[in-house]
């Protein structure tokens, strides 16, 4: 910058239009644009060629045929005689989303217990989290998957004898047969209780921060947005005379029928993925609170703060600046690491569609292509919004 | 600085493409490498199963040393390379492999659409379905609504499909990507049915912890012919891998084992005389040496002897000839003359 302004300054000395940095500098980023379009549109022609001359078909026309096998999991209505290949793709995407998104719940929460933990000023609670932190951390994740898989399945029963768990179903080696919700005519009503509840409650938050700015006083915030929120549906759904039923899961011949399945596969990647990657949360939620000088804390203490407001309103938004970027990197792994689910037969993106859905069609270049964009895309998606988190917490300087 | 580095780049790339076009005579290439590089599966007793020392044995590992054979007069000029199901077409497209012996179903789709061409037939097989014996189930018709464990990207999963839709039965499919872990989930109890080729499951029966508590089923739902795979457009290739199983299955219907092929040089018998090279000029026709069949029975024997040593009623496995004995016994294996 201050070079540029002492140029102008000067005025501009008369160059060689070859010799001007500008120029140059133009010449050299079009040189460079061309040979990297040039060499993307000569690997492409050389695949299709190759592809031409080998006797391989190519094309996207496989995404409409029928696919013909079955999928342990489908959050949509799949139905092996009559859905197509994009279907399979749609299916396997929203098995994938599902265990990233839960996956990545479940391991903030237990990385963020953890991580705290590892800063007590007990022996015991802070040893517990050390350890933890350094076994989970030092294991091949594929292991840890293995592990929770094959223990899963050797601990819980035979379909025959299946573990009744009540009102929550029924449990065994085939999956947890929970009790699937029908809500009944009126249950819309809860619903928009609940949504209203949640619409209100981010107003008066919204008021109270505004209040507290312009007076000092203090409104319950938390206390009244709980009851807005959990308190007004329950309410109304009691008052609706309880719009909604059970079908409950029935044992028999090889497995039970009715109610709905979470199968072992989904429960051992979940376990698998989120206790892998809290260690690793754990370890950036530390970093993060140690980053914050003490003198802040005693800073806080001086003017008066307890020890919690201390927390909530000077140590955790200054971590949470240190923490996000590393955690956004944490979730992407979480995200691809899901892939590792083909291992143990959950049907994920690429068990069933880079997998058997490849596997049937042979079309590796497309089905490989569509795979690999669709996890760019995922990663992309939860990095953006990550950043935009990031920028909200950032430091806004005044 | 730059000018090097961008020439250095558009070399590369000129070059790279102007190899990947090169690459048709799979023998020269076999040749000039001094090994055969064959595509196997991941461990499937009988078929291709590597033993404590790394040491691979099988029926499929038997084809491909016997391939070697035919080309080199050595069958340990082979270097296995492991293959999940889902790997192997690409492993071969790609040059990976010259060959892939990987008990390999051939289907229509494969052989057109995948750029590839099956060869010959190995091994007649079936798909069946294993369950446990206090399962007390007698028929697959009762297997309504039952968890079934299988490979991903194989043609069970297609089979198993169809036959529970035209029988208007439920069932949940487990897919695993390796054949260990299918059988570690059965063991574990995860599934009531184990479902694959009917010979994989003598063979994976053999791992599980109490063998003699599992019990496969006598329902065929498919035909499975398993064989030797190579990629399109090669057919001095193509024709050595037919013609070394043809070989094979001479041998056996002319009596000529591993034992007593050097007597054999000597017979009188003109079918022997143009199978072992004394007369005729065969081998050179497909770029081999004249003693080419010699060489394979002399290293590895005739079909039947092979069958017996891998699968045979005196292995573990105990799978009798059935559909796989000589023509002129019954079965389906069929040697075209060599003349």
């Amino acid at each position: 910058m201050a070079l540029q302004d002492v140029s102008q300054d000067v005025g501009q000395p008369k160059v060689a239009l070859f010799n001007d940095p500008k120029v140059r500098g133009w010449v050299y980023q079009v040189v460079l644009l061309v040979v990297i379009v040039y060499l993307v549109v000569v690997g492409v022609q050389n695949m299709f060629a190759n592809l031409a001359a080998q006797n391989i078909a190519s094309g996207f026309g496989f995404i409409g045929r029928n696919a013909g096998f079955a999928i342990s999991q489908s959050l949509l209505e799949y139905n092996q005689a009559e859905s197509s290949y994009g279907k399979v793709y749609i299916v396997g995407l929203l098995n994938t989303i599902s265990i990233a998104f839960i996956g990545i719940l479940l391991a903030t929460v237990l990385g963020f217990l953890i991580g705290i933990a590892r800063l007590s000023h007990n022996f015991i609670v802070r040893g517990v989290a050390t350890v933890y932190v350094e076994i989970f951390r030092n294991i091949p994740l594929l292991l840890h998957i293995f592990i929770w898989y094959f223990g899963v399945l050797r601990l819980l029963p035979h379909p025959r004898n299946s573990g009744d768990l009540g009102w929550l179903g029924l449990l065994n080696n085939r999956g947890w047969f929970a009790p699937k919700p029908l809500p009944q005519e009126l249950f819309f009503i809860t619903a928009i209780a609940f949504i209203v509840g949640i619409v209100v409650t981010i107003f008066i938050s919204r008021w109270s921060r505004q209040r507290q700015a312009k007076t000092g006083q203090q409104f319950p915030v938390f206390w009244t947005g709980m009851g807005l929120i959990l308190g007004l549906p329950v309410l109304v759904f009691l008052v609706t005379g309880l719009p909604l039923e059970f079908d409950y899961p029935v044992a028999g011949g090889f497995r039970p029928s009715g109610g709905m399945t979470v199968i072992p596969e989904f429960i051992a990647m979940l376990l698998a993925l989120s206790t892998y990657t809290a260690a690793f949360i754990a370890e950036i939620v530390r970093a993060g609170i140690m980053a914050v000088n003490k003198g802040q804390t005693e800073a806080s203490h001086a003017l008066g703060l307890r020890h919690g407001p201390t927390l909530r309103l000077v140590i955790i938004p200054q971590a949470m600046r240190v923490i996000i970027p590393p955690l956004t990197s944490q979730y992407l792994n979480l995200t691809k690491n899901s892939s590792l689910a083909v291992a143990i037969a959950y049907p994920d993106l690429v068990s069933v569609f880079a997998g058997t859905a490849l596997n049937q069609t042979g079309q590796a270049v497309e089905i490989l292509g569509m795979t690999m964009l669709t996890y760019l895309g995922l990663s992309l998606l939860t990095a953006a919004f990550m950043n935009w988190y990031n920028a909200k917490m950032a430091l806004v300087e005044r | 600085m730059k000018k090097r580095i961008l020439s250095a780049i558009v070399g590369t790339a000129v070059l790279g493409f102007a190899a990947g076009t090169a690459s048709a005579a799979t023998l020269d290439d076999v040749k000039s490498k001094d090994s055969l590089q064959c595509g196997v599966s991941q461990g499937l007793p009988g078929f291709s199963n590597p033993d404590q020392d790394g040491n691979w044995s099988g029926l499929d590992v038997d084809f491909c040393r016997a391939v070697a054979a035919a080309i080199f007069g050595d069958a340990s000029k082979v270097k296995f390379t492991p293959l999940s199901a889902k790997e192997r077409f690409t492993a071969l497209q790609s040059g990976d492999v010259d060959i892939l012996s990987r008990n390999t179903t051939w289907t229509m789709s494969r052989d057109t659409a995948l750029g590839l061409n099956f060869s010959v037939v190995n091994y007649y097989d079936g798909q069946g379905f294993m369950v446990r014996k206090d399962l007390g189930v007698n028929s697959a018709l009762e297997l309504s609504g039952a968890s079934i464990c299988t490979n991903t990207g194989t043609t069970t999963e297609l089979n198993v499909a169809d036959y529970f839709r035209a029988n208007n039965m439920e069932y949940e499919l487990v897919a695993f990507e390796k054949a260990d872990e299918v059988v570690a989930a059965y063991d574990a109890g995860r599934c009531d049915v184990y479902t694959t080729d009917q010979s994989g499951l003598y063979a994976q029966r053999l791992k599980l912890t109490d063998p003699a508590a599992h019990v496969v089923l006598p329902e065929i739902i498919s035909k499975e012919p398993l064989g030797p795979v190579v990629r399109q457009g090669d057919d001095q290739w193509l024709n050595i891998i037919k013609w070394t199983h043809f070989a094979m299955l001479n041998a056996e219907e002319l009596g000529v084992t591993q034992a007593n092929v050097d007597e054999m040089k000597n017979s009188d018998n003109p079918s022997i005389k143009r199978l072992l090279g004394t007369e005729g000029e065969f081998g050179g026709a497909i770029g081999l040496s004249n003693d080419w069949a010699y060489n394979v029975i002399k290293e590895i024997g005739n079909y039947g002897e092979s069958f017996d040593r891998n699968v045979g009623p005196d292995t573990p496995l105990a799978i009798s000839r059935g559909v796989n004995a000589q023509w002129n016994d019954g079965g389906l294996q069929y040697g075209p003359p060599i003349r």
